[in-house]
């Protein structure tokens, strides 16, 4: 090894500006020659390649034309159907001469750049992107002669009172984005369930009795007061479903484990739980009956409802909220209260 | 010389702007001729082509989440409430002609925009094309990359279609879960609880002009750059630090470039005309109540949405407040920091192997061993993370269980990437030692001779100067000497540990790497087949300089195995 490296010659690769050394041990046997291509000897091929690119350019103006005459000429809702695959015949039209018209000017002109231009290698030398020292030296000067005539470094009070100015100008620059959006509160602590409000069906708004469902079953549910909300405000209506939806299933009471403190949030096997992800706050969808798991199809998470929903698998760390059921005096399934527990992803103050 | 007028419009231009010193520097321009070097073009075509549909579709486009009832032409949607956004999303596809096209011309060359970006940023890598003087560039370009993303998803976001809607509310999620301020972040973002209805007009505003404007002033700048440094060029004959060879922009480039554009152009008008995009007719106005199964971001987000998706559900409760590390470490830590050693990593590289010369001619992969290896680990990482975002997918489409994919890939994405490096390290040596093979014995001819001995060999034809030129034209780089440990005087050089951390990173980084052979070498592989087979052989002409005659016997043969 000791020997090898005696061979080699010194790299000097700290050096600033140091040259690479490329061109040995085999001395630079410069640029290839050029080779003639079939047009450059051939006047009879260079006319083929002519008219191969004229005929290009041309259809290109060709499906220019028929691009607009497509656009009028088809309806715009007439449909193409091609064995599985529809699609809307003027956007097809459209498309196809717009695609295939530039394509063939892009070729053509490529083709033109390969065959009939000259394609002699040439060589241009590279200038060093640093400043010559005479150059330095000049500026370099010239910008202490600025700072000696404004008194930059003299003027201390000056240059300090300016610099503590710009700095304090980024301030109103955060403040003016304050009223982005309001104080975070305790908005995210509460819905607007509360004590006696009937979960609705999410679809059909009607509310539900413990005899509408079935073992097995589960239901996208809602508050009861969700739906007026949306004549007043519909932001609020968003945001209020962003974190009230629920879904409510029947299990075999047999194979629920209660957690302690829930034994009455249930009815006959009939529980309720927060719709939203504790994750990163998707809707979960996916239940699987025989397991009594439900699956957030954004990250997998998976949750056991039968076991109060805790995350069995996936990125979730915690269980979904169980909002506490009752029946109301005509029989509808109702909240004994709110979530007692914020719903939805986590946040830093939540606790 | 007769002196030549500019015709009178370019006389008009050049009287005011001196136009023609422009041209005289850049007309003739020389470019050199690689098929790799189309990636930026790309890359740049399909930003143009995206600043013209993306003008096209906000004619149309209402950044509004006002609730409206929607009356357009497709049936299924009309009398339900949804947004403007989506509505007006809506009569571009159905009602406007040629809108469908543009959306997803919009669509498909953004996919292409990110996507071309990225492999040219590969190649950029592979190839050391980021070294002196061209660090600032490597990070520009990355930096558009960075912004190209997020203009990506945000233009995702845009339509509130109940897709869209849901990549926001993990956005979301992720933003409120980070430690201190990620309530305030989200409720400033959002203005005020998700989804509200700002994050339209605002993510137009960012989307149309703030992310576009930013890009647009870094493309300026990675172009002049390009033409300041000029090209960097693969070495060859000829090719040198100090020149670049190929053709003048006028008229090859201007040609080749610029119908290049009309062919990418083409394509994406093609795909867009042919392949459907992002039918948010399908999907329905956003419902954060409801999602769909199977939710997959556009391809960009895929290794984000996989970092996520594999960690453990970890979480910590303590004096009041909530930590969650299931976000915080995927989302908020891993693609930050990974990130930034993509961004640093000339810089890495230049403080590891005190290489602060200009590079004008680029490495073969194969000759920077450890660096190629290290790319290759970073795109396992990557890539691993990216399936990952899919893995209900491939649960569902190999039939194979969803937890077991989750459970491989959380070990995998720490255990590929080092079997990526080591494998392809290992890879790039062996082909730096067939190339000095080459070099020394030639090519083999797959002829078998028998000598008038009776002695039987293959005989090796020999290369041509020119690629054994462009075989050896590169550079012996050594690791860094930290010098001794005392001076002259017995004085302790300053920070000492630094300097010996420095020194076997730089050992790791060139160790076992194959030097191409001296001169010596050259000579001796050359004088050793002359005496192994004791005869000239006539129709083998004799490259100056490199291998006179190659035939190899075994005992050259075993050696250059041993070496």
């Amino acid at each position: 090894m000791s020997d090898e490296k005696a061979n080699l010659p010194a790299v000097t690769a700290e050096e600033d500006h140091g040259q690479v050394q490329v061109a040995e041990p085999i001395p630079d046997p410069g640029i290839e020659p050029h080779e003639n291509r079939i047009t450059d000897i051939d006047p009879k091929a260079a006319d083929r390649v002519e008219r191969q690119v004229a005929t290009m350019f041309s259809l290109a103006g060709l499906l220019a034309v028929l691009a607009c005459v497509g656009y009028f000429a088809i309806p715009r809702d007439s449909e193409v159907t091609v064995g599985p695959l529809t699609g809307n015949a003027n956007n097809l039209t459209l498309g196809l001469c717009l695609g295939f018209g530039l394509f063939l000017i892009g070729a053509g002109a490529i083709q033109w750049a390969k065959k009939l231009m000259v394609d002699v290698e040439i060589s241009e030398d590279r200038h060093p992107a640093y400043s010559s020292p005479e150059q330095k030296t000049e500026i370099t000067e010239a910008f202490q002669v600025g700072v000696e005539e404004s008194g930059f470094t003299r003027r201390k009070l000056i240059r300090r009172s300016l610099i503590g100015a710009m700095a304090l100008l980024g301030l109103p620059a955060i403040v003016l984005l304050r009223d982005l959006g309001p104080a975070p509160g305790r908005k995210l602590f509460g819905t607007i369930w509360a004590e006696g409000i009937r979960v609705v069906n999410d679809v059909t708004l009607r509310p539900i009795k413990p005899s509408d469902l079935v073992v097995g079953q589960l239901v996208n549910g809602a508050p009861a007061n969700l739906a007026a909300m949306q004549e007043d405000s519909p932001v609020e209506y968003q945001n209020a479903k962003a974190k009230a939806a629920v879904i409510m299933v029947r299990i075999p009471p047999a194979e629920i484990q209660v957690p302690p403190g829930r034994e009455n949030w249930g009815i006959d096997g009939i529980l309720c739980y927060s719709k939203i992800c504790t994750h990163v706050g998707c809707p979960i969808s996916l239940y699987e009956q025989t397991t009594h798991h439900v699956l957030c199809p954004c990250h997998q998470s998976t949750f056991d409802l039968a076991d109060g929903a805790k995350v069995i698998f996936g990125p979730a760390a915690r269980p979904l909220p169980q909002l506490p059921l009752a029946v109301d005096a005509e029989g509808y399934i109702v909240a004994q209260s709110g979530f007692h527990e914020p719903v939805g992803p986590s946040f830093f103050e939540r606790g | 010389m007769a002196t030549k007028e500019f015709p009178p419009p370019v006389k008009w231009a050049d009287d005011r702007l001196g136009i023609g010193k422009i041209g005289k520097n850049n007309l003739r321009k020389v470019f050199p001729d690689h098929w790799s070097f189309m990636l930026g073009e790309i890359a740049l075509y399909s930003f143009i082509i995206l600043l013209l549909t993306g003008v096209f579709l906000t004619f149309w486009f209402k950044p509004s989440m006002a609730e409206v009832e929607y009356q357009g032409s497709y049936s299924l949607l009309k009398g339900l409430h949804m947004s403007e956004a989506y509505a007006s999303t809506l009569d571009i596809s159905f009602d406007v002609r040629g809108g469908l096209l543009m959306r997803q011309i919009h669509h498909w060359a953004a996919i292409l925009f990110v996507a071309s970006m990225m492999v040219h940023l590969l190649r950029t890598f592979f190839t050391g094309a980021f070294r002196k003087p061209r660090e600032l560039n490597w990070v520009i370009g990355f930096a558009m990359l960075f912004l190209g993303i997020i203009e990506g998803f945000i233009g995702y976001g845009l339509p509130d279609d109940l897709l869209s809607g849901t990549g926001l509310r993990i956005t979301q999620g992720m933003i409120q879960a980070s430690p201190v301020i990620g309530t305030w972040l989200s409720f400033f973002i959002f203005g005020g609880e998700f989804p509200g209805d700002d994050m339209v007009s605002r993510f137009f505003t960012i989307h149309v002009l703030l992310i576009p404007g930013l890009i647009l002033a870094l493309v300026t700048a990675h172009l002049f750059l390009v033409v300041y440094h000029k090209h960097t060029q693969y070495p060859g004959p000829g090719r040198t630090q100090k020149n670049v060879i190929g053709y003048p922009l006028w008229p090859v480039y201007t040609a080749k470039a610029g119908g290049f554009f009309f062919v990418v152009f083409g394509i994406t008008a093609l795909m867009g005309a042919l392949l459907q995009i992002n039918p948010v007719w399908l999907y329905g106005p956003y419902n954060p109540a409801e999602v769909t199964a199977g939710s997959q971001p556009d391809w960009y987000m895929g290794w984000l949405e996989g970092s996520v998706r594999l960690m453990p559900g970890f979480e910590s409760t303590f004096w009041g407040i909530t930590l969650s590390w299931n976000l915080i470490i995927p989302a908020l830590l891993i693609p930050p920091a990974f990130v930034t050693l993509v961004a640093a990593y000339p810089f890495i590289e230049q403080w590891i192997t005190g290489d602060h010369r200009d590079h004008h001619l680029l490495d073969r992969p194969r000759n920077m061993p450890t660096r190629t290896g290290i790319g290759a680990a970073f795109i396992t990482f990557y890539g691993l993370l990216w399936i990952g975002g899919g893995n209900d997918l491939i649960a569902t489409h190999f039939g194979i269980s969803l937890n077991n994919v989750t459970w491989f890939l959380r070990f995998a994405v720490f255990l590929g990437p080092v079997l990526a490096f080591w494998v392809t390290r290992r890879i790039a040596i062996s082909l730096q030692r067939a190339d000095n093979e080459r070099l020394l014995h030639g090519l083999e001819s797959g002829i078998i001779v028998r000598s008038p001995d009776g002695e039987y060999y293959e005989k090796h034809s020999p290369i041509s100067k020119y690629e054994a030129y462009s075989l050896t034209a590169r550079d012996r780089t050594l690791p860094l000497e930290i010098g001794p440990e005392t001076d002259d005087n017995g004085v302790r050089a300053p920070r000492r540990a630094l300097k010996k951390v420095r020194a076997s990173l730089s050992r790791f980084y060139f160790a076992d790497a194959v030097q191409k052979p001296t001169a010596a070498e050259i000579e001796e592989a050359h004088a050793h087949a002359h005496a192994a087979h004791g005869h000239e052989d006539d129709h083998h002409e004799a490259v100056e300089g490199v291998t006179g005659t190659v035939e190899v016997d075994d005992a050259t043969a075993h050696k250059v195995v041993e070496h």
